[in-house]
């Protein structure tokens, strides 16, 4: 598989009053190119905090303490500040969660993207940017005369996070992260706007990274999907694997406790317990204070990570080596 | 509730600027309690030892008549504190009654006792303090700071007033009215201690306006005449005995000075811990 | 049509609702075409528009059912909720809680109404007073309200409302201060102050939004069981059409639009047949969490994806101007809820909709099979 993004052990530390939060605890993962990966966690799972540290925006405190990232083979820790600038929003942008509230509220959304596009790269006339700007409105699917000229008030949710998801394809990126782009959004206008990613996706062949802890959208929207629990990657895989053959516990459950409009709903089950308290993390596995196969080996020392064939991988005791049939495994399938 | 008390000294002592300032207050307010308890001040001039300097019948010298200096701020620190302390208390009485009110009531009572508040406010207080000193002798310093107060509640009240129109809406605040709980209740039980950082706050903070007030007004002889408030030791100092142009007067001239600038900070610094120290969510857990 | 001729329509409606509470059981409480109009200004020099938060809903609940209400940001299910609990007075049409409009409650009988009906809010870390621990918060209301006097005994109902709402030790709580707690944690607290006044209704306006996904059933379970072993109706407001099944499973269903319900019924029946397209486009674009189903889904063509302003909404069907079925009829004439097969549903082609429907589902699911 051809990776655009490599990250390798990555651990992001936050020193606090209380102690040291490890949001990111070592973790590798990986980031297909031309394909749309998602990143699923609840709260505390970190995955807000890797995909900042892609964009090499960790918020302070924060800092990054081990581990690589690379981008397209280059080492991006180690870029220096004029290729830093030339990196963030030209090959990787972003858009935040409730992104609608990053745009200045006095300035004229045409205005807005030549500003940003003129802080990146100098030489283009405005006409030329414009241009470029009517082009993308077309993919957002938004009226181009009607939304340029408009000032943020006037334009309802669903089309500022369009106007924001064009504001991140301004410099042809090769990668853009979404962070929860539809909360806030309705249903409706929720579907709308993944079908128009997914269209980008496929004419404009980026690569998409998409963190949710909707499993929903996941399952519609993603090829490829990384489960995270208290900033350790405890699964990924393809989103079939993920979904019909789940390895790891965490995930497994994660789907029994979503309930759908489908499902048999006397097989829901809640996970016990509460979210991790990442400045008192047990040792061992992060999740076994609240895993009903969790045993000895669980709480003493982590688990190992395991690759299966078809880039299926989980760090969890009850796979040891990619031979091994867990009892879990054949439990939950 | 001890559990509360507990907290809230040991989130003041953490904060080191805090603590500080508490300590200076706590010295100050033994000074003004305690301090003319503890040696007697002899006012009867003596000329020949005026501006003596430091030493250890005078630890701070004499000033321009002879007497002790530092008795005499000792026992200046009591009208000082008790101007302070009065001027302050009515000051957020007032100001908190027809702000929390206003705000509350709304209607016809809001903007009836906004009108009077908004007049407080317009009216240049410095004048028209001046003109009430000429025209009626305050020998009381209670009633000294009554005054000062009537002049500096316009803005706390409209603070309040609008802390109680955010408050009102407020989802618990919400919760309570769903559940059937009285007004009286609420505004004692729920609303009220969710101002108390906001009040302590700006009752030092009024303590140490009044104090700056008074004193001025004092440099400018419009405030009932006490050799040993502090105010009036920098008004001697400065204007009547020559004290700037003697050298050994220096000490007499700066000492309160000193006094006052140190009372300022030790409120300053006091405030900036209290906000923390009053709010469990900014405390330890 | 006048106001008049109106009523005159709905009245076999009411008159069949009537009859069916009379051979079933007296609903606890009724809206009787309530509606809830506000004024807003588009800025200050604007002139000041009506818009309707809630129109003209008749809408029954019955003793210790639970009743799901679902619909996007703006539908009216919030609005439709303040009304239910009092905090916000319909500007026309009755509310009854026990047969007695509520307008014209006083006293004690006001004060059975006020305990009858509570409040469980999405935002828990907001409907908590910051600086109150949770025994002085669980406490004040029971203590006020004379439910139990003197502390010890408010000590030992508060624990034992920790322990029913699964809080244990309960003692490790009640000298707790709302942050200190978890989400989940303070969901349950505020399930424990709603049940402490004894209620018969709890609105639950998005309980589980806030909550991290793993834990929602757990809470929704505590809900559920509350409403079995206490007998309290429920009715759960929320825009997440899957949790509100999981809820009221075998309870009912309304789906509201821009103020007005479009469709009333059971939740299985009303899910598996939509009737109003705007549902079914809720349902198509709820994503289903199987990647076979969820590819495969394809979107219902809308004409358009705005909300129309809600204070100049279309005329005739509120829908219309995005419907896919529109037909002219639908921009003359505000259709009214009607039962069509075991639900009701406003709409003038509902038959030939809930057809097309089935259909369409059928074509998903062979697809998946094959």
């Amino acid at each position: 598989m051809d990776n655009l993004v490599e990250i390798k052990g990555l651990t992001i530390e936050f020193p606090m009053r209380a102690g040291t939060l490890k949001a990111v605890n070592q973790a590798d993962f990986s980031i297909p190119r031309g394909q749309i990966t998602a990143l699923v966690g609840e709260s505390g799972s970190g995955k807000s905090t890797l995909a900042s540290a892609v964009m090499r925006a960790v918020t302070s405190p924060g800092r990054i303490a081990a581990g690589t990232i690379r981008f397209d083979g280059e080492d991006i820790l180690a870029l220096s500040r004029k290729q830093l600038q030339a990196y963030k929003w030209e090959r990787a942008s972003m858009v935040f969660q409730a992104a609608q509230n990053a745009l200045n509220p006095v300035v004229r959304i045409k205005d807005q993207i030549i500003e940003t596009y003129r802080a990146h790269r100098s030489g283009a006339s405005e006409k030329q940017i414009v241009d470029k700007a009517r082009d993308l409105m077309d993919y957002v699917r938004l009226e181009p005369d009607r939304v340029l000229q408009a000032f943020p008030h006037e334009l309802s949710g669903g089309m500022k996070q369009r106007v924001m998801i064009a504001f991140s394809l301004l410099l042809d990126p090769q990668l853009v992260i979404l962070d929860e782009p539809t909360t806030a959004l309705d249903v409706i206008t929720q579907a709308y706007i993944f079908d128009i990613l997914v269209k980008i996706h496929k004419e404009m062949d980026i690569t998409m990274l998409l963190l949710t802890h909707d499993i929903g959208v996941v399952a519609k929207a993603a090829d490829r999907v990384g489960v995270m629990y208290a900033g350790n990657i405890v699964e990924a895989g393809s989103v079939y694997d993920m979904f019909k053959r789940p390895k790891h516990p965490y995930t497994a459950k994660l789907m029994k406790a979503v309930p759908s409009l489908y499902d048999d709903l006397s097989e829901r089950k809640a996970i016990p317990g509460s979210p991790p308290d990442l400045l008192r993390m047990p040792p061992g596995c992060p999740f076994a204070p609240r895993c009903e196969h969790a045993f000895d080996a669980c709480r003493k020392a982590s688990p190992s990570r395991v690759v299966w064939p078809g880039g299926h991988e989980a760090s969890c005791h009850l796979h040891p080596d990619s031979q091994t049939v867990s009892i879990a495994e054949v439990r939950t399938s | 509730m001890s559990q509360g008390f507990a907290d809230f000294w040991r989130t003041i002592y953490r904060n080191k600027k805090s603590f500080s300032g508490v300590i200076i207050l706590a010295l100050f307010i033994f000074m003004a309690i305690f301090g003319p308890m503890l040696a007697s001040l002899d006012m009867t001039v003596k000329f020949d030892n005026r501006y003596a300097s430091p030493s250890w019948s005078h630890w701070l010298g004499t000033d321009y008549g002879g007497r002790d200096t530092l008795l005499q701020l000792v026992y200046g620190s009591r009208d000082v504190l008790t101007i302070g302390l009065f001027a302050a208390l009515f000051t957020l009485v007032i100001g908190f009654v027809v702000g929390a009110v206003s705000g509350f009531a709304g209607g016809r009572t809001d903007t009836a006792l906004m009108f009077v508040t908004n007049l407080f406010l317009t009216i240049p207080s410095f004048p028209v303090l001046m003109i009430v000193a000429a025209l009626v002798q305050i020998k009381n310093p209670v009633a000294f700071s009554f005054i000062l107060a009537v002049w500096s509640w316009a803005p706390l009240a409209r603070a309040v007033r609008s802390q109680l129109l955010s408050l009102k809406n407020r989802e618990f605040i919400v919760a309570c009215r769903i559940m059937g709980l009285r007004m009286p209740y609420i505004l004692s039980r729920e609303i009220l201690p969710n101002l108390t950082p906001y009040l302590a706050i700006n009752f030092i903070m009024a303590a140490q306006g009044a104090i700056v007030a008074s004193v001025g007004l004092m440099m400018l002889g419009l405030a009932p005449y006490s050799p040993t408030n502090w105010g009036m030791m920098i008004q001697l100092a400065v204007q009547n005995t020559g004290g700037i142009f003697n050298p050994k007067g220096y000490i007499y001239l700066i000492s309160p000075i000193l006094c006052l600038g140190l009372f300022q900070m030790s409120c300053i610094f006091f405030s900036n811990g209290l906000e923390e120290a009053l709010n469990p969510r900014l405390r330890s857990n | 049509m006048s106001v008049r001729e109106l009523e005159l329509e709905r009245e076999p409606l009411r008159r069949s609702r009537e009859l069916a509470r009379a051979d079933g059981q007296q609903a606890l409480m009724s809206l009787e075409g309530v509606s809830l109009y506000y004024e807003r200004r588009r800025g200050m020099m604007a002139p000041a528009e009506q818009v309707g938060a809630v129109v003209d809903v008749d809408l029954d609940i019955y003793p210790g059912e639970i009743i799901a209400l679902v619909g996007e940001s703006g539908c009216g299910k919030t609005s439709l909720g303040s009304v239910l609990t009092g905090l916000a007075k319909p500007t026309s049409g009755r509310v009854l809680f026990q047969g007695a409009d509520i307008a014209g409650l006083k006293g004690e009988r006001y004060q059975d109404f006020r305990g009858g009906v509570q409040m469980v809010q999405q935002d828990s870390y907001a409907a908590l007073n910051p600086i109150r621990t949770i025994y002085q918060s669980l406490s004040a209301p029971i203590l006020q309200r004379k439910i139990v006097k003197g502390r010890k005994a408010a000590r030992a109902r508060v624990i034992e409302l920790l322990e029913t709402v699964g809080l244990t030790p309960p003692d490790r709580f009640l000298d707790k201060y709302p942050h200190q707690l978890s989400g989940g944690q303070r969901q349950r607290i505020l399930m424990a102050r709603a049940i402490s006044l004894n209620p018969k209704v709890i609105v639950a306006d998005e309980p589980v939004s806030m909550i991290d996904v793993s834990l929602r059933i757990s809470i929704l379970n505590l809900m559920a069981e509350l409403n079995r072993k206490l007998d309290i109706a429920i009715v759960y407001i929320t825009h997440d059409l899957a949790t509100a099944r999981y809820i009221a499973e075998r309870g009912r269903m309304a789906v509201m639009y821009l103020g007005r319900v479009m469709e009333l019924g059971g939740v299985d029946d009303v899910l598996s047949q939509p009737r109003h397209p705007y549902l079914q486009a809720l349902l198509s674009a709820v994503p289903t969490p199987d990647p076979d189903i969820a590819k495969a889904m394809l979107e219902l063509p809308l004409r358009s994806l705005e909300m129309p302003n809600a204070a100049r909404p279309p005329a005739g069907c509120r829908f219309h101007p995005r419907c896919p079925h529109a037909i002219d009829l639908c921009s003359q004439e505000e259709p009214q809820l009607r039962p069509v097969g075991a639900s009701e549903a406003a709409c003038h082609l509902a038959e030939q909709t809930l057809a097309g429907w089935q259909e369409r589902m059928a074509a998903i699911r062979a697809s998946r099979d094959s």
